[in-house]
Parts: structure tokens; C-alpha cells; sequence
């Protein structure tokens, strides 16, 4: 090993691989069956249970809880991925401290909810080992269905729809399917390859046919798919990045967050992963904080996240909050970056005090940087889209967007949380509506 | 703290708490620990005659259910009396009781029925220096089909024979110990009494099978391929304990029979509730088989606890404190009204108590919008069922409707008398007497 901690620049190699190997490891370890069995037990099979209703793919959770309960592992998959197709990665990458568990009633009992996300996993993963595909497909229609994108909204309405008999072909211009399952997620969130795996196992369904290295604008014309296919599904997620508008953002190890946790989750040998010694994240949601702390992990010396507003702002929940902390992510809030400073390659990078509402102090300070990831959010492209408005695809109803025939859903389209399984329920519940208009 | 000390039957220890005839009492080395650990007394598990002792199976002896958590709510056993010989049990009980004078031990007995062999026992544990002998009439497995155990229990003849024979042949006291598995608990009660049984002790085991192997489609526990039914015990038989002990506490004929409790003590309450049916102390195997002796402690100091409360300085003023109120059914006053109360603030939303109103039962329980329950006293009959299914204790109580006040479901007011089915115009018998 030539480089450590305090090795300056931007390096690979700075901890040892089995220091990497802990660090990269899963962030919820899986429940055995007997520690699915203590908690599945804790479940109260509420009426009308809170929990249900705070999942947006409505998963009946007191009822897959109960199979687990009994033994049924498989059955309580079922219950799930009738649901929510990617339930395997949801339970990796849910929120759930605001969604399910959150309302939990044993959280307000006693301030600990029933483990749903855990328990979810262990029935999701238990039934995916098995190599089980629990879902047919209905006779053929003859109806065909181009589905643009493969992520989370994609590869949900693919399925729903190849359930239904109709023929879908996936059309994603990255040379892997998953969307920001495969390349936008932190590394420990989704470990052993899981999200290749999960869209291994989704496709065994058949019906469904995925054409890589083809998106809108590379390839594929809207009216062409349009003309060729008895609907079109846009599933494209928001692939620009938003620019900090800043001088000297252009200089050397000035990047985009979203570019280094795909690197990072490409990459064979994180060994190889270079990472400055000084990094600064700047932006406040689930983008920086899975950089901020993969940053930390491979083992920058100072890492630190920066949010122009107040800590109650974040986008970020308070668990990846302190999560960031705990890994060692200083968190800095109320300063906007003013000017990225270096001679070719950035070496500090100012910022002015600013209030919740943004209004500047006039008071600076400059962190020193050899990296700076961009985690400000991210932007729709494209041409020729349906109807944009505040820069999502406007839909109505179950995605309908202003074009007949022309369905969205997922982080792209106006509406919900920018959540995987808020994607996975519009991308399913579109399919439903496409379902009903082709069979009418 | 409150003074333990029990006499029963004359014999005494420094608590109620036995440990009953079962495995936790088959040798010496196991009742020493259980004296160390602060057991009142013992209840030897049972011997046999003379000879060859009995073989007991090699496979799983044991089967169970569990509730959350795995919770062992009942237990069932294939086992046997003693499977060791009578020579040994007689010099371990008789070195033991040198050891702890003060702790009562009980040698439980089942030998054929017949007088010599009854005679023959007696005779040879005469001067183990024990303080009693417990006629074991309730084993429903293995030994029953060899005419024994409750085979003799269900025929109350033979339990007066056997009991007569052995208060003739010996001067200790004498304990008969009753089955469960007959129709009327009071009968077999009875015929030990006419025999001269100073006590009964119940409930012993019941019939039952706890669970199908269903890959081998063979009960549990399964003995190469096949099962037989077992004794069940454990918190799950509590309940049909408790009826027994107070069926026979409240019945004029066995009213001043002493009672040993049995079934499911598994806590001080447990024993509290069954003393307070007329049990003059309790005894316990479950509990002691599933956590270790040392759960005694927790009833010492339980009881104690709970009579220091109630201002009782003696076990004698708990014993039979709650029999009086038990009655029978056409007895109970129709005229008392309550209606289940939800505390909203103890209330976790859960939704329970609406499920099983609304589907099963009343259709009692409002819920609004945003998951707030509470109880139609319009509707509500006072069932008790929501109470049961809520998870929270305490937040859902019964609250009587005082006499005068408008009971909401029948439109009328609380009558201020007693009034009970044998006086109520419905009842046919009253028919008559009112034309």
C-alpha cells in the first residue's frame, strides 16, 4: 500500500482491503429465522394497519408478517412482491423510519417498531434464494409496450404489464439495467450485487425484452416508439445534475456525486476507487449523504457535507443524518458555496454564511477540498417530452401524461416522493392504467 | 414481609410452594436444589412396587406449545412414574428429609389395585421420616393402560377402596390425587373423602396431543413414526385448574376437604388465585421445568408482597377468601351493567378492539378517520372481548353504569336491585307462576 489517510490528492488505495471489505459491508445485516421469528412476533396485526397505509405500494404488512410468523417465508414474499416487485430492494433502501415504521403502533407503545424493513428482506431474500419466480404470465394479448428506462418505475411496469400477457420491451441507455438501483445507491445499502440480481430474477416473468445503450435522444424518438408500440411508458428518471453556478467549478476534482457512487458501485476492487484526503459534499439529501459517507469510508481524511439551509431542512432523514455522523461526516450547515478555489485543481472552496432563507451574511469561510462532489439535485433532459411542468413530466390519474398513450412514473414525473418504492407503485399502477386502456 | 409459614394437613413448610410429583422431583439431587433454592416441600415423584421398575421411552418424552416469543404456554409428557428402583428413591427421600426437617416431603404411590400391594408400599416407606403419602389416581398415559393411575381415578369406587386401604395400613397423612380427565371433578372428590383421604390434590395431567408432525403425519412427540397422547400442563390448563379447585371448594359435600392446587402456577398470582379458590397450598412443576427452581423465589416474594397489601399475616386468611363468589350462572345479577371505556391516551391505535367488535361481535367500536376508537354505549353489551385483544393493559376498562343511570343500549335505567335469571320474566319456569 503506497497511500494513506494523510496521503494529499486524490488517491486510491488508502485503507487496507480488509478495512475496506468491513467498511463496505451490509448496513443492515439480514435476519436469521430465529431473529424473524422474535420479530415477527412483535407484530400486533393491527386493523387497517398505519403501516400499510404510510407504504406507498400499500404492502399488506401485518399479513406478510404473520406468514413469516408461521413459518411461510414464501407466501409472506408473495404478499409482498404482488405489491411491490422490488420489494427485496426496498427493504434495502426504504426510508422506513418515515414511512412504515415510523407509524408503527409498537413505536408508539414502547418507541420501537416492529422491524418491517428487516422482515420484509428476510422474506424477500428467503424466497429469492430459492430461485422462485412466484408470478406468471396471463395468455398473450398481442399488445406491445416500449418502456423507456429500467429503474425502479421501469422495471415495475414492465412486469405488471408482462403479467397482464402484453409483450414490453425495455429500452435504458446505461449498459446495465437497475437505474439508480444499480448506480445510484450506496454501495452497503445494496451489497453482493443485489440490484443485478433482483432484475435477473424480475425478468424471469419472460415477456419482457431489455435493449440496452437506447434512451430518448440516443437511439429512440418519442414519436417513433409511439408509432411502433400500443403504449409508451417513460420511466427516465432525472439523469442531468444541477450545476453549483460558482467560479472555478470547473476545475480539476470538481465532480458530480452521482458519477462517483455509480463509479464506486461499477467498481471490482474498491482498492481502486480513488478519494481525496480533504472531500466536501455539498447539497443536504440521500445523494450526499451516500457519498459523503462512501467518501469517509474508502478513507478520506476529512470529509464534510455541507447544506446551504438548517439541519430540520435536509432532505436526508434523520437516520442517514446520523448515520453520516457516526461515520465520521462533519455536517456543516447554513453556508452556500461562493467560489471553488485552486490553480488547475481545486484546493479550497469558499462559502458564505447564509440563513434558512437563504439570505447571505457576507460572512465566509474556505474548507480546504482536493474533492468536491456536487450533490445539489438532479434535472429531467430530454426533448420532445409530454407536458413539463416545474421540471417533472406532468401526469394525472395512474401517469397519464398531456400525450395519449404516453404514460410516466418514477423520479422523472410530477407527484410523490423521489423514493424507489414511490417509483415501483407508479410505475406499477401506470401499468394498470395502460392495461385497462389497451384491453378496452 | 409476611409470614409463609403453611400447615397442610398438619404438615408443615415454610411456604405454600411445592414442587409436584414429576421429574424435578425424582431424585436427591434434584430436591436439594430445590430446597436450596427455597422450595416449601416436595412431592416425590411416584413409586412404584417393588421389582423391575418401569422403562420409560428413549425418544422424546415431551411435547409442547408456545406462544409469541416462543413462550412455553403447555407442556405434555409421555413419561412414567419413577424409572428407577424403590430401593434408591427410599434412601434418597430418607436422606434428604434428615437434611431439611423443616420442608415437607410427600411420597407420591401407584401400585395395582389391589390390597397387598398397597399394604406392601406402606409398609416400606414407613420410615423414610416422610411427612405424607399422595395417591397418584390422575396419570393419564402409559400407566392407566395397565390399570393404574387415572384408570383407577375415573371409577370413584376404586378411589374409595384404594384410599380406605391405605388410611388401614398407614398413620401419615393422605393426599389423593385427582385426574381432570372425567365429567365432574366433585364425584371422584367425593368418593376420596368417604375413603378417609385427609386431602385432595388436582389437577394431574391432561389427556391431549400438542401437535401433528405434519411432514410425518404423526403426533407429537413422535416415537419412531408414531405418538400417543400425553398429560398437558402448564399456564394453558390454569383455567381448567381453577374451575376443578373451586367446583370442589364450593361443593357442601367436599366444602372442608383440604385442597392442594395444581395446574399452571407459574407466578405468585397464580398461586394467590388458586388459594383463593380454597387451595391450601399449590404445587408446580411447569414453571420449575421451563426457568429453573429459582422461580420460587419470585413467588415468595410475591405473595408475601401482595398479603403485606391486603394487611393478611397468615396463608389461612387468602385460603378460600374468593369462594363465596362463585356461583352459578342464573345467580348472576342481570341487573349489573357496564360498558367498555377506552383510555385515549394509553390507546397505541392498533385497531384490534375494532376488528373484533366489528367482525365478530357487537359493533361497538367507532373509528374515525385518523384512528381514534372509541366505544357505542348504545351498543355495547360489555362483552369484555375488546379488553381481551388489546395489547395495552389497562386501556380498556369495564365502567359500571351506576343503578338509576340509562343504560344506552336497552333505553332504560339501571334497575337499583339484584335481579337474576331465576327471577327474570324470560325464564320459562316463571311462566307458571305468573299466569
Amino acid at each position: 500500500m503506497t497511500s494513506n489517510a494523510l496521503t494529499p490528492g486524490i488517491v486510491s488505495g488508502r485503507l487496507p482491503a480488509e478495512d475496506l471489505v468491513e467498511n463496505f459491508s451490509d448496513l443492515h445485516p439480514p435476519l436469521d429465522d430465529h431473529e424473524a421469528l422474535v420479530a415477527a412476533d412483535r407484530c400486533y396485526f393491527c386493523h387497517d394497519a398505519p403501516c400499510m397505509t404510510a407504504c406507498p405500494t400499500d404492502i399488506d404488512i401485518p399479513l406478510f408478517i404473520r406468514q413469516i410468523a408461521t413459518g411461510t417465508p414464501d407466501a409472506a414474499a408473495k404478499t409482498i412482491l404482488e405489491q411491490n416487485i422490488l420489494g427485496g430492494m426496498c427493504a434495502r433502501v426504504c426510508p422506513t423510519e418515515t414511512l412504515c415504521e415510523q407509524v408503527c403502533v409498537r413505536e408508539t407503545a414502547e418507541g420501537k417498531p416492529v422491524e418491517i424493513g428487516n422482515l420484509q428482506r428476510y422474506a424477500t431474500d428467503t424466497l429469492m434464494a430459492s430461485g422462485v419466480h412466484p408470478f406468471t404470465r396471463a395468455a398473450a394479448t398481442g399488445k406491445k409496450v416500449a418502456v423507456v428506462g429500467a429503474g425502479p418505475a421501469g422495471l415495475s411496469c414492465a412486469h405488471r404489464l408482462a403479467s397482464k400477457g402484453h409483450d414490453v420491451t425495455i429500452y435504458d441507455a446505461r449498459a446495465k439495467s437497475g437505474g439508480l438501483n444499480e448506480f445510484g445507491i450506496a454501495a452497503y445499502k445494496s451489497v453482493d450485487n443485489f440490484a443485478e440480481k433482483e432484475v435477473d430474477w424480475l425478468l424471469q416473468i419472460g415477456g419482457i425484452t431489455v435493449e440496452h445503450g437506447k434512451g430518448l435522444g440516443a437511439g429512440l424518438s418519442l414519436e417513433k416508439l409511439k408509432a411502433d408500440y400500443d403504449a409508451v411508458f417513460l420511466g427516465i428518471g432525472l439523469a442531468g445534475v444541477n450545476a453549483l453556478n460558482v467560479d472555478g467549478e470547473d476545475k480539476d476534482g470538481v465532480l458530480d456525486a452521482v458519477d462517483f457512487i455509480a463509479e464506486l458501485r461499477q467498481a471490482d476492487d474498491l482498492s481502486q476507487v480513488a478519494i481525496g484526503r480533504d472531500v466536501v459534499v455539498i447539497g443536504g439529501g440521500m445523494t450526499a449523504v451516500d457519498a459523503a459517507v462512501q467518501a469517509k469510508l474508502l478513507g478520506a481524511l476529512n470529509v464534510s457535507l455541507v447544506y446551504r439551509r438548517g439541519k430540520d431542512r435536509m432532505n436526508a432523514s434523520a437516520f442517514e443524518q446520523e448515520l453520516a455522523a457516526t461515520k465520521g461526516v462533519r455536517i456543516i450547515t447554513n453556508a452556500s458555496p461562493k467560489a471553488v478555489i485552486g490553480n488547475g485543481a481545486v484546493q479550497e472552496i469558499e462559502f458564505e454564511y447564509t440563513d434558512d432563507d437563504l439570505q447571505a451574511t457576507g460572512q465566509t469561510v474556505r474548507l480546504a477540498a482536493d474533492q468536491v462532489f456536487k450533490a445539489i439535485g438532479q434535472q429531467l433532459g430530454g426533448d420532445d417530452l409530454p407536458a413539463v411542468e416545474r421540471g417533472k413530466i406532468t401526469v394525472s390519474g395512474a401517469g397519464r401524461t398531456s400525450m395519449a398513450g404516453v404514460w410516466a412514473g418514477g423520479d422523472c414525473a410530477s407527484g410523490g416522493d423521489d423514493l424507489t418504492v414511490t417509483a415501483v407503485a407508479e410505475g406499477r399502477d401506470a401499468a394498470e392504467d395502460i392495461h385497462a386502456a389497451l384491453s378496452a | 414481609m409476611a409470614d409463609l409459614t403453611s400447615e397442610f394437613i398438619g404438615i408443615k413448610s415454610p411456604n405454600p410452594f411445592w414442587l409436584a410429583s414429576a421429574p424435578p422431583t425424582d431424585k436427591e439431587y434434584n430436591v436439594r436444589r430445590a430446597f436450596e433454592a427455597g422450595w416449601g416441600g416436595v412431592v416425590w415423584k411416584t413409586l412404584g412396587s417393588e421389582g423391575p421398575p418401569v422403562v420409560n421411552v428413549n425418544g422424546p418424552r415431551y411435547g409442547a406449545i408456545w406462544g409469541a416469543d416462543r413462550r412455553l404456554l403447555g407442556l405434555n409428557n409421555i413419561e412414567l412414574i419413577t424409572d428407577r428402583p424403590l430401593e434408591t428413591n427410599l434412601r434418597e427421600i430418607k436422606s434428604v428429609k434428615r437434611d431439611y426437617p423443616d420442608r415437607a416431603v410427600i411420597i407420591s404411590l401407584m401400585v395395582p389395585c389391589d390390597e397387598e400391594s398397597w399394604r406392601e408400599i406402606l409398609y416400606r416407606i414407613e420410615d423414610t421420616g416422610a411427612d405424607g403419602v399422595e395417591l397418584n389416581f390422575g396419570c393419564p398415559h402409559g400407566m392407566a393402560e395397565r390399570g393404574m393411575g387415572s384408570a383407577v381415578g375415573q371409577v370413584p369406587e376404586y378411589i374409595e377402596m384404594v384410599t380406605s386401604w391405605v388410611k388401614q395400613y398407614s398413620k401419615m397423612p393422605c393426599i389423593v390425587k385427582l385426574t381432570p380427565n372425567i365429567t365432574d371433578v366433585r364425584k371422584p372428590a367425593e368418593a376420596a373423602l368417604r375413603g378417609g383421604a385427609d386431602a385432595v390434590s388436582l389437577i394431574n395431567t391432561i389427556n391431549s396431543i400438542t401437535s401433528v408432525d405434519l411432514d410425518d403425519f404423526a403426533p407429537e412427540p413422535t416415537i419412531d413414526g408414531k405418538g400417543t397422547h400425553g398429560g398437558y400442563c402448564g399456564p394453558a390448563v390454569k383455567p381448567i385448574a381453577l374451575n376443578m379447585v373451586a367446583e370442589i371448594a364450593r361443593s357442601p359435600e367436599t366444602a372442608n376437604l383440604p385442597i392442594s392446587g395444581i395446574g399452571g402456577v407459574t407466578t405468585w398470582r397464580d398461586a394467590a388465585e388458586f388459594m383463593a379458590l380454597g387451595a391450601g397450598n399449590v404445587q408446580v412443576c411447569t414453571a420449575a421445568m421451563t426457568y429453573g427452581f429459582k422461580v420460587v423465589q419470585e413467588m415468595i416474594s410475591g405473595l408475601s408482597d401482595y398479603m403485606d397489601r391486603k394487611g393478611m399475616t397468615s396463608t389461612s386468611e387468602l385460603v378460600g377468601r374468593a369462594v363465596p363468589n362463585v356461583t352459578d350462572w342464573q345467580y348472576l345479577n342481570l341487573n349489573y351493567v357496564t360498558k367498555a371505556k377506552i383510555d385515549q391516551d394509553a390507546c397505541i391505535s392498533c385497531g384490534r378492539c375494532f376488528a373484533a367488535c366489528e367482525d365478530t361481535s357487537h359493533q361497538a367500536i367507532e373509528m374515525s378517520e385518523d384512528r381514534v376508537f372509541t366505544v357505542k354505549d348504545d351498543e355495547c353489551v360489555a362483552c369484555n372481548l375488546c379488553v381481551n385483544v388489546c395489547p395495552i393493559e389497562n386501556c380498556i376498562t369495564m365502567e359500571q353504569v351506576a343503578a338509576g343511570q340509562l343504560d344506552e343500549r336497552t333505553g332504560e335505567k339501571v334497575p337499583e336491585e339484584y335481579g337474576n335469571w331465576t327471577q327474570h320474566p324470560n325464564n320459562p319456569s316463571n311462566f307458571e307462576a305468573a299466569e
